[in-house]
């Protein structure tokens, strides 16, 4: 069903994608049928929302949980450390940190 | 076939390495210039830096002085250090290694203990240059695997391509290492799952909590910030990917730093420090995690990396294999396996992972790693204290 996007769906249980190239901002994406048009660029290997998420919700990826969703994520958005978190450590990120750089 | 060395306890080595061991950080200059003009000739430095006795940092010493990829020992002591350098020369003595100790303050001070230690390094290395080598079965292998600069692609591409490759090896009577238990938080219920039986199975998911309750109490998981620019959001999701790495095969039994595996078979190594929070993070670095395998027997050993590692080690050749395709174009020189192949459509999970497996091979016979060649012997020892193994990690 991911036949020719730029991801992958690495089990069926799955409720993100995994980005195989860079996606570009704009760009017209079909999950599971629904057309989403990409809100920002995605990097190699960053996930996307299969389908909405509500918070709270466990975010499932391998078919295992990976984590919790910290806000409403829409379907085809940017699943990442600023609306999820660990059920574990909290994750530890230079971002703050980065300004321009890259 | 592969050629090895064949040692006194019955190990084959795919290496003949010199080692130089520094007991003392007060002694890692002397011991460092003692191997530079020999530094492309496998002769590899090792030690302990810390001045307080520690019976971890013994054993690892101890192991890795009478690994098999090592042929010969010497050994380097500022002269006031508390590191017990008698009962490790004995120990290598023991092993049919030819061994020295070089007592810096004994010598006379820096300028002759180099040339001393120069002096013996060179007669043994020769020696060891003539040495004749014995055909050696995949069987008689062990190969340890680590990740490190992990990426969401590492999950995807690389690790389970090393899983694959483990899987060959065990079939065919190898023993295969996966580690860091601080990696495979979120994975315990599914690991436990695989052992040989349920007593391993609960001593699984005991080493993953010890793991979790540690992190916790230093404040960190074992994540770093370029993990989450590469894509990775938790370290459930890093474990996953890292989980990969031990392919299929049944769980034969869990073993410490220092622990050879008594026989073939896939082995989860606990680097995770037993009793209260002591000497601060279990392993500060992805070389500690290397030398601890390596101390396991490892005679390679298998990094995966995303983000793009550029290490290797002293004693044993490791294996790099790229699982991001961008940093394969940029740091090809660095990388044995382009396992970003697999995200592109342009190879197959098999595929790679019998890669890695004739690689493997191959350093039997003679082939070198990227690492090797670009002259990295990166190594790294700090304080741990553990319990010995209970009854149930090692099932009969």
């Amino acid at each position: 069903m991911t036949d020719g996007m730029p991801f992958l769906l690495l089990d069926a249980r799955d409720n993100v994608l995994v980005v195989t190239r860079r996606i570009k901002a704009g760009e017209r994406l079909n999950i599971d049928g629904e057309a989403v048009v990409a809100e920002q660029d995605f990097p190699l290997a960053h996930k996307l929302a299969r389908k909405p998420i509500a918070p709270g919700e466990t975010i499932v990826k391998y078919g295992a949980p990976i984590g919790v969703a910290t806000a409403a994520i829409p379907c085809g958005a940017h699943v990442h450390v600023h609306n999820m978190k660990s059920a574990y450590t909290p994750t530890y990120t230079l971002d703050a940190e980065k300004g321009d750089a890259a | 076939m592969m050629q090895g060395f064949l040692r006194s306890d019955g190990r084959k080595g795919i290496r003949n390495v010199v080692a130089v061991g520094y007991l003392v950080e007060c002694a890692h200059h002397v011991a460092r210039e003692i191997a530079l003009p020999m530094r492309d000739d496998d002769v590899h430095v090792i030690g302990f830096p810390g001045c307080y006795p520690n019976e971890y940092a013994q054993r690892m010493m101890e192991q890795l002085c009478t690994h098999p990829n090592v042929g010969a020992v010497l050994l380097v002591s500022l002269g006031c250090e508390s590191f017990n350098k008698y009962g490790l020369e004995r120990a290598v003595r023991a092993s049919g290694r030819p061994v020295k100790t070089l007592t810096i303050q004994a010598t006379g001070g820096t300028r002759a203990s180099i040339a001393e230690g120069r002096a013996w390094v060179a007669e043994h290395r020769a020696a060891l240059d003539v040495m004749p080598t014995v055909p050696m079965d995949v069987s008689e292998l062990v190969i340890g695997t680590v990740c490190g600069g992990s990426d969401g692609t590492s999950g995807i591409t690389g690790n389970p391509a090393a899983g694959r490759a483990f899987d060959r090896l065990i079939a065919a009577g190898a023993a295969c290492i996966f580690e860091e238990t601080g990696e495979l938080i979120g994975c315990e219920h599914i690991m436990a799952s695989r052992a040989i039986n349920p007593a391993l199975g609960e001593v699984i998911e005991a080493s993953v909590a010890k793991a979790a309750r540690y992190y916790a109490t230093l404040g960190y998981g074992s994540f770093a910030a370029g993990n989450a620019d590469g894509g990775l959001s938790t370290i459930e999701e890093k474990s996953m990917g890292a989980y990969a790495k031990s392919g299929s095969s049944p769980i034969s039994g869990l073993i410490k730093p220092g622990d050879v595996p008594p026989k073939g078979g896939l082995y989860l190594l606990d680097v995770v420090p037993d009793g209260d929070v002591r000497f601060g993070f279990p392993n500060i670095n992805d070389n500690a995690e290397i030398a601890e395998l390596i101390a396991c027997g490892a005679h390679a050993v298998y990094f995966v990396t995303g983000r793009g590692s550029v290490v290797g080690s002293a004693i044993s050749p490791v294996i790099k294999i790229c699982a991001n395709p961008e940093t394969y174009r940029r740091m090809a020189d660095d990388m044995d396996v382009d396992a970003g192949r697999i995200l592109e459509g342009r190879a197959t999970l098999d595929q790679v992972g019998q890669e890695i497996f004739d690689l493997t091979i191959g350093l039997g016979q003679g082939q070198r790693t990227r690492s090797e060649d670009l002259g990295h012997q990166e190594f790294i020892l700090t304080y741990k204290s553990f319990e010995p193994l209970g009854p149930a990690c090692l099932p009969r």
